[in-house]
């Protein structure tokens, strides 16, 4: 194929361009790791449909298109307008990105406590921090094929957001990590890279949405790494809220001690092409994930969820559920993998993955994958593919609700098993709206509101 | 105040209703009876507009108006309302929020203001201590994990929130005790009123001795068999419907129909 060919060259070509400029440059472990990654990439290329993860997820749009990099500008975004957009209120510390670059003018850092680093990547890897080279690129694997995407938000590793929340320290807001990108007069692409390093015992909500305006197509390629040590309790959520003619590949990878905590909330209502991959390791005994998706595609959205729950250690639990609503001709994925370990003896795995089809071209590809070598594990998963109950929707208009009211409404019934489990009340109340806005057939999210 | 001429229904190819005649006018309330199967439920079901019925003959006309061109929403706007036989669980969504979405669409429709969240509470609250509603129900799902008795006192207190102009209310007393069964017959007796209309699908003259009806009707294989006073249902409890099947007279079939 010798267009994905050229776009693969693109790549490479504007890593050659911008090396001399990447933070932190000279620093031994960091040219090498940005070396190795653009290495894999060169030979892996874009993913094909032909590997086994990417079976039901054709990148050729976005390896079609001539992306260029998002230039570090705020386009006239200020404090005022961020304060418009979605969740752009929410009581948390902000740390504000606008086309993959830290900017500082627009971002805050109230509530946090002492002894928290909270900051620009770029600026952590220009001053030499030595938790970056212990950490960085550590808990994401770029080697494998598949994660060619994970390999080039590597080679170019830049800026985004670096955490480090101290042993014990019990956060009351949330951190929120807010990316926007700002439309150029050609597609632009930006690859925010965070690291997150939680201190034993801490206890902490993160938020990270993405945005896009103005019109075009534009590509988000992220990687956000988490390292929660031991008894940590950890509330990651992402908003995908995306435009519509983005392009937004993100991989989330959670390595979680004994005792550790981690849930992850995983909302994907923008973009035209989608993929999460969702990975955490249960590293440590007694360690516990949640992990909960809510998936809304209509119109030509394709939307793909791989989650992975590694369990490395014995008596660890993962819950998964992953909605999905999809309208028009959208298309949904969700891969489910498990991994019990040899030793994880006690393992105790739940996977759920619902769908509501809302429309006769709508189509959802739903697998689980179960990998499992110790054997006395509980582990089960199972998925359904429904429509709107008649019956519920003949009893809500008998009532008087319209028809889009009525079918508005079951929808949120649906996706309230998942809206309920988000611990953070203002947090779920706006995506009830954000999704309503949707629902109720919106173009874009929250302008002006 | 609702005229039912000659109404026709099927559904899967199956004739049901077979030419039903029946005239309410404001103030009355009608009990309707038969046996199982004989149609009261997908008669009650036409009427507000479930669209698995296809009407293949006949005209209803509620206050002068072609009933059944009008969507179900729309009907409720005009002021029907039908408790459900078998009330329909809806996961997620909470009665309260169902409730005030439903009042809030009558609302709108006839061109009042919107009630918000803390108003509508109050009227919530009020109606549930009055028409026997555990006040906790209102958080849950509507329907969802409810007794067979809480769903059936829970399509009373909509309809006592609501405050239809004409009630239909399919088998609402069935499966209840006696206590109830009373909250039942006080919440239709509630909603007496001169410019208001009461249709009560039963199986049971009990509730008859709460609820005082002008009329009765025996519905048998899709057609009104037999009408009368309370007396009728006085009588259908001492002989059974085997009585109306050996004194309803064959209907002539209508050639060409
Ligand atoms: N949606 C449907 N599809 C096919 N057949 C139906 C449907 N609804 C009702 N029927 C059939 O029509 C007939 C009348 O049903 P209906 O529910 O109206 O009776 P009913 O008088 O309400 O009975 P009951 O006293 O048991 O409630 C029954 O034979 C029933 O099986
Ligand atoms: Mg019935």
């Amino acid at each position: 194929m010798a267009t994905t060919a050229t776009r693969h060259d693109l790549f490479l070509s504007h890593f050659a361009r911008q090396r001399p400029q990447f933070p932190g440059g000279g620093q031994a472990w960091l040219d090498r790791l940005r070396q190795e990654a653009i290495e894999r990439f060169a030979e892996a290329g874009f993913p094909t449909t032909r590997l086994e993860n990417w079976k039901f997820t054709n990148v050729l749009p976005l390896t079609r298109t001539a992306f260029q990099p998002a230039a570090p500008k705020l386009d006239g975004l200020t404090r005022e307008k961020l304060g418009r957009l979605p969740l752009g209120r929410l009581d948390a510390a902000r740390l504000v990105f606008v086309n993959g670059r830290f900017a500082a003018e627009l971002s805050s850092f109230e509530g946090l406590p002492k002894g928290a680093r909270v900051g620009s990547l770029a600026a952590a890897l220009e001053e030499g921090n030595a938790r970056l080279e212990e950490h960085l690129g550590r808990y994401a694997a770029y080697q494998p094929p598949d994660r060619a995407f994970v390999a080039l938000n590597t080679a170019f590793l830049n800026d985004g957001a670096f955490l480090e929340i101290p042993q014990g320290a019990l956060l009351e807001k949330p951190i929120h990590l807010v990316f926007v990108s700002v439309s150029e007069a050609q597609p632009v692409f930006s690859q925010p890279r965070n690291l997150i390093l939680v201190g034993a015992g801490a206890q902490v909500a993160l938020l990270e949405t993405y945005l896009g305006l103005g019109d075009g197509p534009y590509f988000t390629n992220a990687v956000t790494e988490i390292v929660a040590a031991e008894n940590t309790i950890v509330d990651h959520y992402k908003f995908q809220l995306e435009s519509e003619d983005a392009f937004h590949v993100a991989t989330l990878q959670a390595r979680q001690a004994r005792d550790a905590r981690f849930t992850s909330h995983n909302v994907s209502l923008g973009g035209r092409l989608v993929r999460n991959d969702v990975n955490v390791v249960l590293d440590g005994e007694g360690s516990e994930s949640a992990l909960n998706g809510l998936f809304v595609a209509r119109g030509r959205q394709h939307v793909d969820n791989h989650t992975l729950a590694d369990h490395a250690k014995p008596h660890c639990t993962s819950h998964e559920l992953y909605q999905g609503v999809l309208d028009g001709s959208a298309a949904g994925v969700f891969n489910g993998a498990i991994i019990v370990r040899a030793n994880a003896q006690k393992t105790d795995a739940i996977q759920h993955n619902k769908n509501l089809l809302l429309s006769e071209g709508a189509t959802i590809n739903t697998k689980p994958q179960l990998e499992i070598f110790a054997d006395d594990v509980r582990c089960t998963h199972g998925a359904t593919v429904g429509q709107l109950d008649p019956d519920a929707l003949f009893y809500l208009r008998s009532r008087g609700l319209p028809y889009p009211a009525a079918r508005n409404l079951l929808i949120r019934g649906f996706a309230q098993t998942i809206l309920e489990r988000m611990k953070v009340e203002a947090l779920r109340v706006e995506l009830e709206e954000l999704l309503f806005a949707r629902l109720s057939g919106s173009q874009r999210f929250g302008e002006g509101r | 105040m609702l005229t039912i001429k000659n109404l026709h229904a099927r559904a899967e190819g199956k004739g049901i209703l077979r030419g039903v005649d029946l005239e309410i006018r404001k103030g009355e309330v009608h009990a309707l009876m038969g046996p199982n199967g004989s149609g009261k439920s997908t008669l009650a079901q036409v009427l507000a507009g479930r669209d698995v019925y296809e009407v293949s003959q006949g005209e209803v006309l509620y206050d002068g108006r072609n009933l059944l061109e009008m969507t179900p929403e729309e009907r409720a706007h005009a002021g029907l309302f039908m408790a459900f036989q078998y009330p329909v669980e809806i996961p997620g969504v909470s009665n309260l929020y169902f409730l005030r979405s439903a009042l809030n669409s009558l609302r709108k429709a006839r061109g009042q203001p919107e009630l918000d969240a803390m108003d509508f509470l109050h009227i919530a609250k009020q109606k549930a201590r009055e028409f026997g509603l555990d006040e906790s129900l209102l958080k849950r799902s509507v329907n969802q994990g409810f007794s067979g008795g809480e769903k059936k006192r829970n399509e009373v207190y909509q309809m006592a929130v609501l405050e239809p102009r004409l009630a239909i209310l399919d088998e609402t007393d069935s499966g209840l005790d006696i206590d109830a069964l009373k909250i039942v017959a006080n919440g239709v007796n509630a909603l007496r009123h001169p410019d208001r209309a009461i249709l009560l699908i039963t199986h049971y003259q009990r509730v008859l001795n709460y609820v005082t009806p002008d009329y009765v009707h025996v519905l048998y294989n899709g057609r009104i068999a037999r009408s009368g006073d309370k007396n009728l249902a006085l009588h259908l409890e001492e002989q059974g419907y085997a009585w109306v099947e050996g004194q309803a007279p064959e209907r002539p079939q209508v050639a060409g129909s």
